[in-house]
């Protein structure tokens, strides 16, 4: 569990102009999780993305309790709006 | 997913000579929303999670309304007033599957796809449409009132 995880983070739409831009790169400590990932995002812009956004981790919904591993790229989806 | 949707070709990718019917639904560009003139709506995408969310909901369509014969297509970028920005065909046997096939599958399409709608308004304003904002408007159904 040594070592540091690296992890990208992507924003879309609404969060993506808040925050002024679409991939935060993030290096988190080993046995860190999505919740941890997301808390590391906001610390950069607390107001631009909500406390608990809808998380992806490698293109599924996730919850923010699962551990991260190197490489792994999470997403935080803003209400979804297709159609 | 940024090229007009031939709803045609759609159409014959999944006509089959066991299905009696085929039924399409198409979304298109509104002009109009919360009283605000729109001109136009941009559509952006979590592509990758996109594709995988849609074909998951293809997979339990099929399963649900037992047809092999069902497809979606979602265009993204700019769209003009009346392009269509989704279109799904579903053919069956029978006409009543096929109808809930894509009733199905554009509501679950609504719920979780990776998609996000930027509306483009006369004014010249954009804003990034959020369903859990405007669902929070509650308007009295003339229907209810009907009963007694």
């Amino acid at each position: 569990m040594a070592g540091e995880v690296p992890v990208k983070a992507l924003l879309f739409a609404s969060y993506a102009d808040a925050y002024g831009s679409t991939e935060v790169p993030l290096l988190l400590r080993a046995g860190s999780t999505v919740g941890d990932a997301v808390a590391a995002v906001r610390a950069k812009a607390p107001t631009a993305i909500p406390a608990r956004p809808l998380v992806a981790l490698n293109e599924r919904y996730a919850k923010y309790d699962e551990h991260l591993s190197p490489g792994d790229e999470i997403a935080l989806i803003p209400p979804v709006a297709g159609g | 997913m940024t090229r007009v949707i031939d709803v045609a070709a759609l159409v014959a990718e999944v006509a089959h000579p066991s299905c009696g019917a085929a039924s399409v639904f198409l979304g298109t560009v509104r002009n109009v929303n919360d009283g605000r003139p729109v001109t136009g709506i941009e559509y952006r995408g979590y592509e990758p999670m996109a594709v995988r969310e849609i074909t998951g909901i293809l997979s339990r369509a099929r399963d649900r309304f037992g047809t092999e014969h069902i497809v979606v297509e979602h265009r993204l970028g700019l769209l003009g007033l009346g392009e269509v920005s989704i279109a799904i065909v579903a053919a069956h046997p029978h006409r009543q599957a096929a109808m809930d096939a894509t009733r199905y599958a554009i509501e679950e399409i609504k719920k979780t796809v990776p998609i996000w709608k930027l509306e483009h308004y006369a004014d010249g304003t954009r804003e990034w449409v959020d369903p859990t904002r405007a669902s929070i408007v509650i308007e009295p159904s003339p229907v209810a009132e009907v009963v007694g």
